[in-house]
């Protein structure tokens, strides 16, 4: 089978991935050679290599990796639960909601007070929009059901967060807040890693842990059940999982898209359609993508530096419209 | 085996099963046939636990599983949905292969045994020649007997199958029925739903005919396929060939 297995393709692209990451050390506005990079990444030497090294490019480098794979998880995981390839974390209103939470942290300017308010703030309306879904979607949620509840939510949260910065009382929060929304790494610590860092993690195991029941609900979730798949569970490990990696994620980052859709369809033709088979490999592609995305924006020449989240979004809203009028031929 | 006693079913306002006792023992092909609406899908719905039931109890090798969850017990019985879709292009081996997945814990792979489980029920169902193209390229007889290899691959003593024949040619048809009756030669409980009643008749060892959520008739097949039977429940006027079989004649009109 070759590359075919998911521990074949696991561990090419993890290789790519670090590979990448190593090589993003050397790129940026300060020109640094290999014995810079060196001296920088074990403290010694020229202070101001140590400062560029350690507290502006390794921590950009690791949230990168870290919020690409949430979101190229949470994807796999998600278009799993709801059998289709169009779904993303934004889908069931994660990330909008986690988007709210942030701007209204800094609405408020709660966020001046302390680096970790617009984390918890954003994970907090990612879970209580998620407590929503479950609870709109009830026992028995029909996929249908979870979709437009997501819906419901993603709406009320634009809605709301536009709300926000039509009241915004100063142009400078409204100036943050923009900023916020279109989505970066830039100027990011060891500070957001460790804020954020456990919910992802917490996120991806919970995420992981899907992979078993994913494949069987291939068949739908009548034959998924007489096959041991205890659905709710394995709708609320997604819900939860996902709550978790993506609210952590766009906390740190603002709001970042198509990651999750584009991620998993890129591992496909590598592993298969296998949902299970889907989930590590599709995290490391999330993270490759937004790894080399921002080291794009960050080589890219100009006087302003480019929002990450707009170039991914340039990227992957011609990527949807392609794969609808795709998935319209191949997927009927 | 397994059976219900005295269970009723109710999808919204509409009763669908009503107060309906039987049971399908180790070594029984037991057909289920009855008009459109006869309730016969919702009672293999109620002994998987799909449907919650109004009253009535489940039993399942002597054990009551009515309060037990759809994903309990998923070793000891197999389902095959009516008209099932499957939401990705797993290829037909794949697919059969999620038969095992009530057996093996998360990580394990596939055993030499489980290959052998699968190999043979991509045989009997007449499937080895696709196994390895993706089952969204197939057509619609050919995928349900994809899908009916993915029941039989569970390997369970209970096997509740719902129109297994009903995309399917002729030669196919009787492919899937032997495959039923040696499951249930092999020991299995096997639960069929059909609409054709002479392949019901030649295969099943027995028949339950249902009519507005009711078993109004159950036993040997040419005595639920009674002229009488068929006139009072399909309202249908039949004939017989020279093999005893059916042959649909004409409307009965008059309710009476």
């Amino acid at each position: 089978m070759g590359l075919r297995s998911t521990y074949g393709a696991a561990t090419l692209l993890g290789a790519l991935l670090v590979l990448t990451m190593i090589a993003a050390l050397f790129l940026g506005y300060a020109p640094l050679g290999m014995a810079e990079v060196f001296q920088g990444l074990v403290g010694q030497g020229d202070e101001r290599y140590v400062f560029i090294v350690q507290d502006i490019r390794l921590p950009r480098i690791l949230l990168g990796a870290m919020v690409g794979g949430s979101l190229g998880l949470a994807g796999a995981a998600i278009q799993g639960l709801l059998r289709n390839p169009l779904a993303d974390p934004s889908v069931i209103g994660v990330s909008s909601s986690a988007g709210l939470g942030a701007v209204v942290a800094i609405y408020y300017g709660f966020a001046a007070s302390s680096a970790v308010i617009v984390p918890i703030f954003a994970i907090a309306f990612a879970i209580s929009a998620m407590l929503v879904l479950v609870w709109l979607a009830g026992k028995d949620a029909s996929v249908l059901t979870l979709i437009l509840a997501g819906v419901a939510i993603s709406s009320l949260a634009a809605a709301l967060t536009t709300l926000a910065m039509n009241l915004s009382p100063n142009p400078f929060s409204l100036n943050d807040i923009i900023l916020w929304l279109l989505g970066s790494l830039a100027n990011r610590s060891f500070t957001e890693v460790w804020i954020a860092g456990p919910f992802m993690v917490a996120g991806w195991v919970l995420l992981l842990l899907t992979g078993r029941a994913l494949p069987a609900l291939s068949l739908g979730e009548d034959a998924a059940a007489t096959l041991g798949v205890d659905l709710r569970r394995v709708r609320l490990q997604t819900i939860f999982g996902a709550a978790f990696a993506v609210g952590g994620g766009v906390a740190v980052s603002g709001a970042i898209g198509f990651v999750g859709l584009v991620a998993p369809h890129i591992v496909r033709p590598l592993v298969g359609h296998d949902p299970g088979r889907l989930l590590l490999p599709s995290a490391l592609a999330g993270a490759l993508l937004l790894v080399l995305a921002d080291v794009g924006v960050r080589i890219i020449p100009g006087d302003t530096e480019l929002k990450l989240g707009v170039v991914t979004a340039l990227l992957g809203a011609p990527f949807f419209l392609w794969l609808i009028i795709y998935t319209r031929r191949t997927m009927r | 085996m397994i059976g219900v006693e005295n269970i009723s079913v109710s999808l919204g306002k509409h009763a669908a099963v009503r107060n309906v006792s039987m049971a399908i023992g180790a070594g029984d092909l037991v057909g289920f046939v009855g008009p459109n609406g006869a309730g016969k899908t919702s009672l293999l719905r109620a002994l998987l636990r799909l449907v919650p039931v109004d009253e009535g109890s489940i039993f399942l090798d002597g054990s009551d599983i009515t309060g037990d969850q759809p994903h309990k017990h998923a070793r000891d019985i197999a389902y095959l949905p009516q008209g099932q879709s499957v939401a990705w292009p797993l290829t037909a081996r794949r697919l059969v292969a999620l038969g095992r997945v009530p057996h093996r814990s998360t990580w394990e792979n596939l055993s030499a045994a489980d290959k052998a489980i699968i190999d043979k029920a991509l045989e009997v169902t007449d499937t080895t020649q696709f196994a390895d193209r993706p089952v969204t390229e197939l057509s619609g007889g050919e995928k349900s007997r994809v899908l009916l290899a993915r029941a039989l691959a569970v390997d369970a003593g209970v096997l509740l199958v719902d129109e297994p024949t009903a995309s399917l040619d002729p030669y196919h048809q009787l492919t899937t029925m032997e495959a039923l009756k040696s499951a249930a030669g092999a020991g299995s409980a096997v639960g069929v739903v059909l609409h054709d009643l002479n392949l019901a008749g030649r295969y099943c060892n027995r028949l339950c005919l249902m009519h507005e959520g009711k078993v109004v008739a159950d036993g040997v097949p040419r005595d639920v396929l009674s002229d009488e039977n068929l006139a009072r429940v399909y309202r249908i006027g039949v004939r017989r060939d020279d093999r005893g079989d059916v042959v649909v004649d004409r409307r009965l009109n008059d309710a009476s």
